[in-house]
């Protein structure tokens, strides 16, 4: 039961494994960090120079002290929009206030004065669903000039652009899920609505403002001459239209009546599933960097990984010797009873069945199923088509697309093709999605992809009676693979919200107990599964 | 023996009494005043019968209450403690009329020992050394200069009807008597119009040392000395036995007469003969004079019973009894060293004021004998002695012992009243106390420096942070963050921090542009990579660390927002608990800056409290005899014009 291991950490290729890894990682904080600083030097100055807390320092005193902060979309918009929107503009994460989690969607306005772009709206959706399905009170600190306007073909008239975001609250608070808002700034044209949506509203004296179009606007269209904190002050809203609630002095002020409004919700935590006391891993998480081999292709046993993440290294592993390249089994994770679903190869017809056996099980006993995904896909060949891969593949994808306990995904490794789907990729809606540094996301590997278009070409070109040079051939794959090669990087993907974050993988314990401790806020519902193919 | 005794004390006193009766069996019974319901000799008790109200006179004052308690609950005898009824003959005479056994001295050793020129009379006539003086009528200059010879000099001349260090002067030198006697007498009569004046000796370096006797009504020993010179304004702060740098010689001189004295009066029961000894020229058999004798249990008794061995309340309790002393003189050795430190609730760089508070933590390290009469929750109040407890160690030699007092004292952890611990660890670490250099003016020299604030080590201050963060309790050490720690600011009523938890159990704190790495390792803090010895205390009053002197903060409501309306409100509050002896002025009054509005007794002084600025008084809000807290408005003044 108690999982083995077979790190040698003074292995040169131990050592080689963790240098590499380490690089991995260097590159993402350093995104990580130029995403945290928002707009830059000069923007914050200007923003904290009228009595303003940083964006991230609001958070910080929202938050309990020593709160996690599990951050969804750290480097959202990574290298998009030229750079002008770090972190996409936004800060969203689940933390605690007054022990109890919460979803925080923090306005950055010294990025673009906190105007949405496209990744900032699908950010602030993609915070809001989470909110809701794991049924986490809302705190949105706004200070936002509205849609960016450049930008507004993107941003306003789709079913996921802006509006999104008021329908999202009208249904949340509908479901009971607390929304609060607190306007520290701007709260322009349709932004106006968060606060008019929410539950309860704060508003900072003589620095919040909220109205459906400001005074050059208002000027233009009615000729009406009028201050911004006249027409929508914190005064005016708390005292005259209502749109407020409570009128806050300053930030810290407004954040702490923010506090206060959370220990007034009266919410029942809801028990799901038997917690047992958390007890740290047997082996040390700090060597997840050297048991994983840097290049991909490298197979390696996923047990290592499992060993370092759940709780004593204990692991009740189902089905050990059928469809040994998925490996499943029970465990806990922070005293929070798991299974897990990890590959530890090419999914074969029997993996698959095995996989959708143990979903079952899962969902029977209400227990979370966290995927960890290192998956080129689905064996491909005739035996293989001929003995039903894609029906017993189909077991699979049904039990992970019905089921209804919460799902995690941790991307630990390669994610191609089907092998995405199986294993609970952002298709599926896992609760959360989470990648490591050295993970790659694509419908299959760049070299693969290059080589279905040379043979389409070559046959091409065959056909026509030519003949092509492999120096040709090759000329012709490296686009491809260079595309492949970009597009497939966890930064990339992360900068589209295609997960909720990059991680440290030495981290992968902490953040998948977190992600389930708010996953299971939610009550468990049953599971009602949709049709096997047998 | 008893079966069933009452105690008419409280506080430590009571409890000591009572643990020891306890273990000898004796039943025990408990008084209180309306304060006192709750507290702990009550809590101790067997039983434990109401007084009456808290002021001492309605309380532990009243006899005729303690004497029918005592025959309502059936005790069979009476423990006095120290204070209160305990040197009362009138309570002596009244206990035995009810057919009661009073455990101390007879009414008529008390009444002995109670008038101080009596006693001294009576002691020079058993032959112990009293202070040389001339006290007589005939005041010839010439006379009086050989009065001052015969004293030996240096001597003080002293105005008969003086006060205040008037007509008073010290004169070191013969040749200069005629001319100090003929400035002092024409002070003493335009200040007194009385030109008469005393002579006594001048002591140059004083130490108060004095000596542990027991009798039994025949026969007396004593339990050698303690050296009580730590003193300010008489009141003892540190005592300790035996005394620094006596000699065998010396203490046999010392026991002999405190014997001498005890039998010469039929002493029965613990008492203590005070001696002013003069420490100038080392201590010399010749140079004690007896002061006064004190006809009871003394506070600081735990140091005799450190270096004896003997329990002085079951000596007391078998004596009373009817039991002969217990050891003989030559049964009686001394083992080590001792000291006990007195802790209490004042605010000492105030001026030693006395306190009250709700001691939201108190814990007192293993190790020390501890004796007090609070526990954690307890209530200071202002109607008694604010005493919190006493914490005696006990060492092979007076270095040991004092470094155990030290540390024991460091390890005490006390929040919710201002205390004079910091002061006293100050103490421990004074050169000449260390040295054994001793005398009783020592603190007042020295105050300054015992008293000089330290700056709180950045350390401990990030720890107070910590605390006050609320990362102090193990579940609550802090969770990960994905990237960067997030940073948030602590504030309390006097500064704030940034705080970055790092994760779990381990945060940066910026002070004051200072970063400080905080870590949780091994059940112990470190500061900056190095462990740390102080602990962090949370409690109702906020946060208090403990270990290098006490910090405490308290945090701020982030939701109290002043109004922009605060300000000089005009009131005059009282500086201290205590008792509001006079109102000097009436609403409507014109009053002018440093007029004098009222009176107020705290700890047997008077202080005035002046008006602050010139104004009209508005509304007197106590009046005399009123018992008020500290901070309490008495007086407002009209609001100033703008």
């Amino acid at each position: 039961m108690k999982l083995t291991s077979s790190a040698l950490p003074s292995s040169e290729q131990f050592r080689a494994n963790r240098e590499a890894h380490l690089a991995l990682l260097q590159t993402v904080r350093e995104a990580a960090e130029a995403a945290a600083a928002g707009g830059g030097a000069k923007a914050m100055e200007r923003h904290t120079s009228r009595g303003k807390m940083p964006p991230r320092e609001r958070v910080a005193n929202l938050l309990d002290p020593g709160s996690p902060f599990l951050e969804i979309g750290a480097t959202a918009a990574h290298g998009m929009y030229d750079g002008a929107a770090p972190a996409a503009g936004v800060i969203a994460g689940v933390g605690l206030v007054h022990g109890q989690q919460v979803m925080v969607v923090a306005n950055d306005a010294t990025v673009k004065g906190g105007t949405y772009y496209p990744m900032t709206v699908k950010k602030h959706l993609r915070a809001q669903e989470i909110a809701e399905e794991c049924h986490l009170p809302c705190l949105y600190l706004v200070d936002s000039g509205g849609a960016n306007l450049p930008n507004q073909d993107e941003v306003f008239p789709d079913r996921d652009h802006f509006g999104r975001i008021f329908f999202n609250q009208a249904r949340m608070s509908a479901k009971g899920i607390p929304q609060i808002a607190v306007v520290m700034g701007s709260c322009t044209a349709g932004g106006a609505y968060v606060p008019a949506m929410s539950d309860v509203t704060i508003i900072v004296r003589d620095q919040g403002t909220i109205f459906l179009a400001g005074p050059p606007l208002v000027k233009a269209a009615t000729g009406e001459v009028v201050t911004a904190e006249d027409l929508g002050g914190g005064d005016v809203h708390t005292r005259l239209s209502g749109v407020a609630d409570y009128l806050a002095e300053d930030d810290a002020h407004a954040l702490a009546m923010a506090r206060r409004a959370v220990s007034h919700l009266n919410r029942v935590p809801v028990q799901n599933v038997l917690w047992q006391s958390p007890e740290p891993p047997a082996f040390d998480p700090d060597e997840l960097f050297g048991v994983v081999p840097a290049d991909l292709r490298t197979p390696y046993d996923i047990r290592e990984v499992i060993a370092r993440i759940v709780d004593g290294s204990r692991f009740d592993e189902f089905k050990a010797r059928f469809g040994e390249t998925l490996v499943t089994g029970f465990a806990h994770v922070e005293g929070c009873p798991v299974g897990i679903v990890a590959n530890n190869g090419v999914l074969f017809s029997e993996a698959a069945q095995k996989g959708a056996h143990f979903i079952e099980l899962c969902s029977q006993r209400g227990i979370p199923v966290v995927f960890l995904q290192n998956i080129t896909g689905f064996m491909v060949g005739r035996k293989y088509e001929n003995e039903g891969i894609a029906r017993h593949g189909a077991k699979m994808v049904t039990a992970v697309a019905t089921t209804a306990v919460p799902k995690i995904t941790m991307l630990v490794g390669g994610s191609f093709g089907a092998g995405n789907y199986g294993m609970a990729g952002r298709a599926y809606s896992p609760r959360f999605l989470w990648t490591w540094p050295n993970s790659r996301i694509s419908v299959m590997g760049g070299e693969q992809a290059a080589g279905v278009l040379a043979t389409v070409r070559r046959d091409g070109i065959e056909r026509a009676g030519g003949s092509w040079l492999p120096e040709e051939e090759a000329e012709f794959k490296r686009p491809t693979i260079e595309m492949f090669e970009r597009q497939s990087h966890p930064l990339y993907a992360s900068a589209r919200l295609w997960d909720d974050g990059i991680i440290d993988p030495r981290k992968s314990r902490e953040v998948l107990a977190l992600s389930l401790r708010a996953s299971l806020n939610a009550p468990v519902e049953p599971t009602r599964f949709g049709l096997f193919r047998m | 023996m008893f079966d069933k005794i009452l105690i008419a004390n409280r506080g430590e006193i009571a409890c000591r009494v009572i643990d020891t009766c306890r273990r000898m069996g004796v039943a025990t019974v408990a008084v209180f005043s309306d304060a006192d319901r709750g507290a702990r000799h009550v809590a101790m008790a067997d039983e434990a019968v109401h007084l009456g109200g808290p002021a001492p006179a309605d309380s532990y004052l009243r006899g005729d209450l303690v004497i029918a308690a005592a025959k309502a609950t059936g005790a069979q005898g009476i423990h006095p403690g120290y204070g209160f009824l305990s040197e009362n003959p009138d309570f002596v005479d009244a206990v035995e009329a009810a057919g009661l056994r009073f455990i101390g001295p007879s009414a008529r050793a008390i009444r002995a020992m109670g008038l101080k020129d009596a006693a001294k009379a009576l002691m020079e006539e058993a032959g112990v050394p009293v202070v040389p003086g001339y006290h007589g009528a005939d005041q010839d200059p010439a006379h009086l200069e050989a009065e001052a010879a015969r004293i030996g000099y240096p001597v003080l001349i002293k105005a008969v009807a003086g006060g205040g260090g008037k007509g008073m002067r010290r004169v070191d030198d013969p040749a200069r008597f005629a001319e100090a006697l003929e400035s002092a007498r024409s002070e003493a009569t335009t200040a007194f119009g009385n030109p008469a004046v005393l002579i006594e000796k001048y002591v140059l370096q004083p130490r108060h040392i004095e000596v542990q006797v027991f009798g039994d009504g025949s026969r007396a020993v004593h339990l050698f000395e303690r050296d009580c010179s730590l003193q300010r304004r008489h009141q003892k702060v540190i005592e300790e036995a035996p005394a620094p740098g006596i000699t065998a010689e010396m203490r046999a001189a010392m026991g002999n007469a405190a014997v001498r004295a005890a039998e010469a009066i039929g002493y029965s029961g613990a008492g203590t003969i005070e001696f002013i000894v003069d420490g100038a020229q080392g201590l010399r058999p010749d140079g004690f004079w007896f002061m006064e004798m004190n006809t009871r249990l003394q506070v600081e008794h735990p140091v005799t019973e450190a270096i004896t061995g003997i329990d002085l309340v079951e000596w007391q309790l078998r004596v009373a009894s009817g039991e002969p002393l217990p050891a003989r003189q030559e049964d009686l050795a001394i083992r080590g060293h001792a000291f006990e430190a007195r802790l209490y609730a004042e605010d000492v760089p105030a001026g030693f004021l006395p306190a009250t508070g709700t001691l939201a933590h108190l814990r007192f390290p293993e190790g020390a004998r501890i004796e007090t009469g609070v526990r954690p929750g307890d209530r200071i109040s202002p109607w008694y002695d604010p005493m919190i407890a006493k914490v005696i160690t006990h060492g092979a030699t007076r270095a040991v012992a004092l470094r155990a007092l030290e540390r024991s004292l460091v390890d005490t952890e006390i929040a919710g009243s201002v205390t004079n611990l910091d002061f006293l660890i100050a103490l421990t670490r004074h050169d000449g106390f260390r040295n054994g250099e001793v005398d009783t003016g020592l603190i007042e020299r020295d105050l300054a420096a015992l008293i000089a604030e330290r700056a709180a080590d950045p350390g401990a201050r990030a720890l107070a942070v910590i605390g006050l963060a609320g990362l102090a309790a193990p579940e609550t050490r802090g969770g990960v963050t994905l990237w960067q720690p997030l940073r948030r600011t602590v504030a309390w009523d006097g500064g704030e921090a940034v705080l970055e938890v790092l994760g779990p159990g381990a945060a940066r704190v910026t002070l004051e542009g200072a970063a400080h790495e905080v870590r949780w390792r091994g059940d112990r803090w470190w500061v900056d990579g190095n462990l740390r010895r102080e602990r962090i205390a949370l409690h109702p009053g906020g946060v208090s660390v403990f270990g290098s002197g006490s910090l405490h903060l308290s945090p701020l409501d982030p939701l109290a927002r002043a109004g922009a309306d605060a300000g000089g409100d005009g009131l005059t509050r009282s500086p201290m608990p205590g008792l509001v002896r006079a109102v000097h002025v009436t609403a409507g009054q014109a009053v002018k800056a440093g007029d004098r509005l009222a009176v107020l007794e705290a700890m047997k002084m008077e202080h005035s409290l002046t008006a602050s600025r010139d104004g009209t008084v508005a509304e007197v809000l106590a009046a005399a005899g009123d018992q008020v807290e500290a901070g309490a408005p008495l007086i407002r003044l009209e609001e100033e014009p703008a």
